[in-house]
């Protein structure tokens, strides 16, 4: 620790630190451009200048290190005057397009161009004008008002991990550009938009949309994939405008996965917003009533082991519980959450969740990834991944489909029984390391052998010491937002009860689908009855007998809990379209028609249900760490397991599930990052 | 004496002629009314009546959708919503204004970094329905249109104080 006065104020910061840090410790706000928490330092922009005591000209604070008993002043006529300058020089080719610029309102330059810039330029030479580069469908870039701070440069580099972006020239002739004319390759690209400082970089859907003083903001959840980042969602009368990322150190830091930020568009598509009936075959608007009495016609004296439910991936816990319960109040265990046919134990809750946690990963020293492609499973969580590796070395195993990582990783198979039979110099690398992780995804437990795989990869976890009282270096990476949440509340076949699978081909008679799209529909029974409770009009839709409009993870307060077993809450920002309901209280109203009232009338009550059901619905937000205490395996024979390569849990990062499919932005991404397909005459 | 004097001003009608000479003055004055709605009174370049959207000389509307109006509006009386046109540039897709709620402040035409939407001289915009003063982009725009020759003078007798 070194001793620093800021502005008088005597601080004591950590060795290292920039002056900039030391005085944001002491509570000081420096201007700055360039300068980025999570990214290097570049000291480019040099608006971020301070005096200090015996120098003889002001210094760029960012990149300053502080040294034992420095004297900083970040108030004085010298730094006013020289950010003054900076301020100058930076205007002399900004264009003053403000009005059009979408960052108006919420823009760096404009913010300190109020507080350090003149009311008129002293320049009358011409401005520099620089030519609009393509960066794909997402980001929009508007390079004339670039001020050159270099932040996309070392994001793209450093956290995204794809160096796609750089400049050429320099001085006043130098341009950030893509090199080549190509959308950027990163499933992290929106942050681009974030991250600049001015109106360079910009939303492309977003574009000359809304200002933000319009906006009503709503602090939320991601449901796009299984990570929970934490978002804004800001809309503007019934209509959600755009997704933001907020920030959260544990799970997301400040970024967002481009999928859940800009699928926000398939929200008001496709959109279920009334009941309705399928009669002679074709399905026909309804009352909710009438809806609610096909259903209760059809289900008057059916055993309860004819009726079956199937919870979809984006559900939140509430609608999941009130299904479930409803269930056994007709007498059926027959429930599954599982619709890519993850094999999963869910007898003990480490065997399911990331028990390392997110932040866990920085940690960790080695990393063994089964069955898994967490670029595209999870973006936000594969930049921690990174991250880890650019802090130290972090040697990184794959079993599975080759996949374009952004880190270094070795390839060591492409099957379970690599899982047995690690090749020697990695197997060494696990079982020197003092903190090994061990991430199974969902390609490598969605296979009649799950189970076993599983088990295996158990096996191999407590063999190389990964599972110890103080690390459990065991994770499970879901893909779906829903899934941790329905294997808390035991939304699985009860003992003997039908699993999914079974409920096809006319294994039941009647099945409710709570938002569930992703399973192949066309293996439900003819004759079955299928109810689709759902918001949007996807697969399960298409099949259904009877539709019971529902509510968008946007449009509902609704429980989830994300692939660490962290239990978040999203916000209502908007209401439901039409008569389209939260969905918990549609269960709850549908009970009350058929006699079999749920004993829950408001959320708070289904909530204390929800927390008795299972008491980690009680902890909301917080994560505690726990090492590995039971070192019993989870069920499952290693010895059983096929030799089928695994194949990746997704197929296509912009459309797995009914929002981003109903959503263009997400197909114009899909097609343009299309592999493209090989000419004929080659 | 005062009795007489009283009695003799009646009987002699002098009240009368000396109001009758005042009338006879008038006569002969220049006449102070005006035959509205043919005349007008003279009114200040910065008077605030109906609201226009200008556009520029070769055709092209002025308003960026920029909404800086929208935000000053005291009375929550402008709407704009927008989107990129066909060419890229930033155009309103709606601009409305509903005349009820307009307190007729001119804050959006000094908000106006275009000087689109402006505050012309006109006064005589009353309707026989409410809903004929909801307005929107093209009433604002045809306004605009018939409107120039008056408004373009204003803001140039303007300028030399803003």
């Amino acid at each position: 620790m070194a001793k620093v006065t800021v502005d008088g104020r005597e601080i004591e910061v950590a060795n290292g630190s920039s002056v900039l840090q030391a005085c944001e410790a002491a509570g000081v706000e420096i201007p700055r451009f360039c300068y980025h928490d999570r990214l290097s330092v570049a000291g480019n922009c040099r608006m971020c200048l301070v005096e200090v005591e015996k120098a003889p000209k002001p210094i760029a604070s960012c990149s300053y290190p502080i040294a034992e008993g420095m004297v900083i002043k970040t108030d004085t006529p010298m730094v006013r005057n020289g950010r003054r300058g900076v301020m100058e020089f930076l205007l002399i080719n900004h264009p003053l397009d403000c009005p059009i610029c979408d960052q108006g309102g919420e823009c760096d330059l404009q913010d300190q161009a109020f507080s350090y810039g003149q009311d008129h330029s002293r320049y009358e030479e011409n401005k520099r004008a620089v030519k609009d580069k393509y960066l794909g469908p997402l980001v929009k870039t508007i390079m004339t008002r670039c001020i050159q701070c270099t932040r996309c440069i070392r994001f793209a580099t450093e956290i995204a991990g794809v160096p796609e972006l750089g400049a050429t020239a320099r001085g006043e002739n130098m341009e950030v550009t893509t090199y080549v004319e190509k959308a950027l390759t990163s499933e992290l690209s929106g942050n681009l938009i974030d991250i600049c400082p001015v109106g360079a970089l910009t939303s492309k859907p977003y574009a000359f949309v809304a200002r933000p003083w319009e906006l009503r903001k709503t602090d939320s959840i991601d449901v796009l994939d299984a990570v929970g980042s934490a978002i804004r969602v800001d809309a503007r009368g019934s209509e959600v405008l755009r997704i933001l990322p907020r920030m959260n150190d544990d799970v997301n830091e400040e970024w967002l996965g481009d999928k859940s930020r800009f699928s926000f568009d398939g929200l008001k598509r496709r959109r279920l917003d009334k009941p309705w009936v399928r009669i002679d075959g074709k399905l026909r608007p309804a009352t909710w009533l009438e809806a609610f009495d096909a259903v209760s016609t059809k289900l008057k004296g059916m055993p309860g082991d004819k009726i079956g439910a199937i919870a979809g991936d984006l559900c939140d816990a509430e609608s999941m519980l009130a299904l479930k319960d409803l269930m056994a109040g007709l007498g059926s265990a027959n429930l599954d959450c599982r619709q890519d046919g993850a094999r999963i134990d869910a007898s003990r809750r480490d065997f399911y969740v990331f028990n390392s946690s997110i932040a866990g990963i920085e940690e960790a020293d080695a990393l063994l990834i089964i069955g898994s492609n967490p670029r595209r499973e999870a973006p936000v969580l594969n930049a921690r991944i990174r991250k880890r590796q650019l802090a130290a070395p972090f040697p990184i195993g794959v079993i599975g489909a080759h996949a374009e990582l952004t880190y270094m990783a070795e390839w060591l198979g492409d099957g379970p029984s690599t899982i047995a039979s690690l090749p020697e110099a990695f197997a060494k690398v696990l079982a020197d390391a003092k903190r090994p992780m061990i991430i199974v995804g969902q390609g490598a437990l969605a296979r009649p052998d799950g189970m076993a795989v599983l088990a295996a990869a158990w096996k191999l976890a407590s063999s190389i010491g990964a599972l110890t009282a103080e690390w459990h270096g065991f994770n499970v990476l879901h893909t779906a937002a829903a899934r941790v949440g329905a294997l808390d509340l035991g939304f699985l076949p009860g003992p003997g009860a039908k699993t999914l699978d079974a409920m096809m081909g006319g294994g039941v008679d009647l099945l409710w689908l709570l938002g569930a799209d992703e399973f192949d529909t066309t293996r439900i029974g003819a004759d079955t009855f299928v109810v689709y409770q759902g918001h949007h009009g996807d697969a399960g839709a298409a099949r259904a007998d009877v539709i019971l409009p529902g509510s968008t993870y946007v449009e509902k307060p609704g429980t989830y809990v994300n692939t660490e077993g962290r239990v978040q809450r999203t916000g209502k920002a908007v209401f439901a379209p039409g008569e389209a309901r939260e969905d918990w209280a549609i269960l709850r109203a549908f009970s009350a028609a058929i006699d079999k009232p749920l004993p829950y009338d408001d959320l708070d009550a289904l909530r204390a249900r929800l927390e008795q059901v299972n008491p980690v619905f009680g902890r909301l937000g917080f994560l505690p760490r726990f090492g590995a205490n039971d070192l019993t395996a989870p069920g499952g024979d290693p010895a059983t397991v096929s030799a089928t390569a695994f194949v990746p849990a997704i197929a296509d990062y912009y459309q797995t599930n009914p929002i981003s499919r109903a959503s263009a932005v997400m197909a114009e991404c899909t097609q343009t990052y299309a592999p493209t397909p090989a000419l004929a005459a080659e | 004496m005062a009795f007489l004097d009283r009695t003799a001003r009646s009987f002699l009608l002098t009240e009368l002629l000396v109001g009758m000479g005042l009338t006879l003055k008038y006569l002969f004055k220049p006449k102070v009314t005006i035959n509205y709605p043919y005349e007008r009174n003279p009114y200040s370049p910065r008077f605030k009546g109906e609201h226009a959207l200008r556009r520029y000389p070769n055709g092209e509307e002025r308003c960026i959708a920029c909404k800086l109006c929208e935000a000053v509006c005291p009375a929550l009386a402008i709407t704009i919503e927008a989107e990129p046109r066909d060419d890229g540039s930033r155009r309103t897709t709606r601009y409305d204004i509903d005349m009820t709620k307009c307190i007729y402040c001119g804050l959006c035409e000094e908000a106006c970094p275009v000087d689109a939407i402006v505050e012309g001289p006109n006064i005589a915009f009353a309707t026989e329905t409410r809903e004929e003063l909801m307005y929107n982009k093209d009433k604002l725009l045809a306004n605009g249109d018939q409107w120039e020759p008056e408004l373009a003078k204003r803001l140039e007798l303007d300028a030399p104080y803003r």
